[in-house]
């Protein structure tokens, strides 16, 4: 440690603090805030999934890894982790793909540009709650106002009792809310690309869509990369509140995802053993993932 | 292979500036026009408009003989070197050149024989397979040259193609894109605001100032017979001395009241005298020119091979140059003369007379 601050020193006029206590003193509040709030919930967790409880809950034995095996055998875990693949790829997708085309759009938008920005933004305000609420309204099958058009248009729409029209709402819903989001990173992303690189291709002889696939959707690549890490862990976590209000995980268990059921089995139905290992494999996952994601996906982007 | 045609175009932004006031040119084939002035003059819009980039407001560019206002940039036939080369960073150089070829629908062995050529003359063969990024801005200069070139189009158009590249490198490529522009015969629109490039590129010169053409034809001659005094300050450097002058009688005033006899043309308010024209004396001698002012040395600044004295007389700044080392010092008196067919002589608009 000494000999690389030593170094550093000689390669460029860095500040160096002598005192060998006051670094870590200044990086402690950090520490501590992740210890607490990160490190200790997941150490409770990661012991919680080697416990098994009673039936009423008044004792508690260490079973190893009984938990796990348990819950990788559950048909409705496997129907859950499939539930999960579905609907964060829709989710990312539908939500990357809608805010990519608006910001196009918003893009060539002169007049207004700022207002029409602006509106864009207030979903993102919305809490998911709501947002679930506002969606189950508008396609509820019997009150809903879309639902009516739907049905309108001769298309059988119920996702009260068809899992499929169910997924469909909440990928929706959930996608709506995070448009916003994405649409600024997009929006902030286009306008970072020089106007000029956009003329040269046009003299170059590239069509509109041309320039698109060719220049600014690969000039993108460091946003889209960036909002696809956050829109699967989005979808992954913060889509609870969509679920819970929209469709509770059904019908059935079509919408059930893995947060979802952790929720189900430790809150609800208070099997804690099992809740702990599945928290335990859904952080694996999503550890797994986002490496992956930095791994793979972000050597194809170019950085300028 | 082509000739370039502006008749009377004008350019309002939708703001509501009139960035191009009535511009006529006519460029023959295979000419270097080069377009100069002053930072905001309207330059690149003019040049924007004969790449298709911007609208054209009014008037008419014809390429080849084909009018085309109406006409989006691809269909011109032109290729443009940008002031920030704008090259496409995800690309690898060879992709960069290969790709108007490419969308042009080009068979794959033609694209890459014409890259590999075009890569030849500009000494870019290492650097195909690098990234925009991996290039210094001579590499990167050579390679938005490259890009334009391997197109084979009718006509070049350069947007201050050097303004980014150091002193050394700037000269050099000057030359170089001077030997290039005709060994190819690619009619040329060159956009500058240094006036030595100006000067040194141009076939067919154009001054321009806020918005209209104040001069426009060979490079000497402009420079030998400015038309106005604006043409005068910006062609040549260091700038024309220039002096305003009161009618006396049968002579001169300067506006300071020092007398000096000069014969000059009927209206002329304004005299004007370059600094490598002028001739610096003790102050107790006479120039052997015909104009004689009392001068005051301010400062000298030697420059090796000459050196500029910068002498205040008759209330104004005047700069003379002398070959080699200055002998004078700053608060010698000089008398300062220049011979009566090296005079240009302006009217209060500051347009030439005689
Ligand atoms: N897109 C634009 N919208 C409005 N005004 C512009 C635009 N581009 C340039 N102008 C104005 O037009 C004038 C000429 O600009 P420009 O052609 O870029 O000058 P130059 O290249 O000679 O420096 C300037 O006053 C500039 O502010
Ligand atoms: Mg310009």
């Amino acid at each position: 440690m000494a000999l690389s601050f030593r170094r550093r020193k000689s390669l460029s006029p860095r500040v160096v603090f002598p005192n060998r206590i006051l670094p870590y003193l200044l990086v402690a509040p950090q520490l501590a805030i992740t210890a607490v709030f990160f490190y200790w919930p997941a150490s409770q967790a990661l012991y919680q999934s080697a416990l098994r409880e009673d039936p009423f809950g008044l004792s508690s034995k260490f079973v190893w890894f009984d938990n796990f095996v348990r819950v990788l055998s559950d048909p409705n875990y496997v129907n859950s982790v499939q539930v999960t693949a579905v609907f964060s790829l829709a989710t990312a997708l539908v939500a990357m793909a809608v805010a990519l085309l608006l910001a196009v759009m918003a893009d060539k938008v002169i007049r207004g540009r700022g207002i029409y920005r602006t509106l864009m933004i207030w979903p993102y305000a919305v809490a998911p709650a709501i947002a679930g609420m506002l969606w189950l309204f508008l396609f509820n099958p019997s009150i809903g106002t879309l639902a009516y058009g739907l049905r309108w248009l001769g298309i059988a729409w119920n996702p009260l009792l068809d899992g499929g029209d169910a997924m469909v709402l909440v990928v929706a819903a959930a996608a709506w809310k995070q448009i916003s989001y994405n649409f600024l990173f997009f929006v902030a992303g286009l306008q970072a690309i020089p106007k000029t690189l956009i003329e040269a291709a046009a003299i170059d002889g590239a069509g509109e869509t041309k320039r698109f696939w060719t220049i600014i959707f690969p000039l993108l690549a460091p946003t889209t990369f960036f909002l696809l890490v956050i829109n699967t862990t989005y979808a992954f976590f913060d889509t609870f509140g969509i679920i819970h209000a929209v469709t509770g995980g059904g019908p059935g268990k079509a919408t059930e995802t893995l947060v979802y059921k952790v929720y189900n089995d430790g809150f609800v139905n208070l099997i804690l053993g099992d809740s702990a290992a599945q928290s335990v494999i859904l952080m694996a996952i999503v550890i797994a993932l986002t490496a992956f994601q930095f791994r793979f996906v972000e050597r194809k982007v170019h950085y300028g | 292979m082509a000739t370039v045609d502006l008749r009377d175009v004008r350019k309002v932004y939708p703001g509501g500036v009139e960035a191009v006031k009535g511009v006529s040119i006519a460029i023959p084939d295979k000419a270097l026009c080069v377009l100069v002035g002053p930072s905001g003059c309207g330059k690149s819009t003019l040049l924007r408009m004969i790449a298709g980039l911007e609208t054209i407001s009014a008037g008419s560019v014809s390429i080849d003989g084909r009018v085309v206002n109406a006409i989006g940039p691809a269909e011109r036939d032109i290729a443009m070197v940008f002031q920030n080369y704008a090259l496409y960073p995800h690309m690898k150089v060879y992709d960069n050149m290969a790709y108007g070829l490419r969308n042009r629908g080009k068979a794959k062995d033609e694209i890459d024989r014409r890259v590999r050529e075009t890569a030849e003359i500009l000494e870019l063969g290492h650097l195909l397979e690098r990234r925009p990024r991996e290039l210094s801005g001579g590499q990167r200069q050579r390679v938005a040259m490259g890009r334009a070139i391997v197109r084979n189009p009718k006509v070049f158009l350069f947007d201050e193609p050097l303004s980014n590249l150091d002193a050394k490198l700037r000269g050099q490529m000057r030359v170089e894109i001077k030997n290039l522009q005709r060994s190819l015969g690619v009619t040329s629109v060159y956009v500058t605001h240094d006036q030595l490039e100006a000067m040194t590129l141009a076939d067919v010169l154009v001054v321009m100032n806020a918005g209209q053409v104040e001069q426009l034809g060979n490079p000497l001659d402009i420079y030998e017979k400015p038309a106005s005094t604006f043409v005068a300050s910006f062609i040549g450097a260091p700038p024309m001395n220039l002096l305003k002058l009161t009618r006396g009688s049968n002579e001169f005033a300067f506006a300071n009241g020092a007398h000096v006899a000069v014969a000059a043309p009927a209206g002329a308010a304004i005299l004007g005298f370059r600094p490598e024209d002028a001739e610096a004396v003790p102050g107790d001698q006479a120039p052997q020119a015909g104009l004689a002012l009392p001068a005051v040395v301010e400062a000298v600044e030697p420059v090796g091979s000459e050196s500029f004295l910068y002498c205040s007389a008759a209330g104004s700044r005047i700069i003379v140059r002398v070959p080699g080392r200055a002998t004078a010092t700053p608060g010698d008196k000089l008398r300062i003369g220049a011979k009566s067919e090296k005079l240009h002589w302006f009217d209060e608009a500051g347009k030439r007379v005689g």
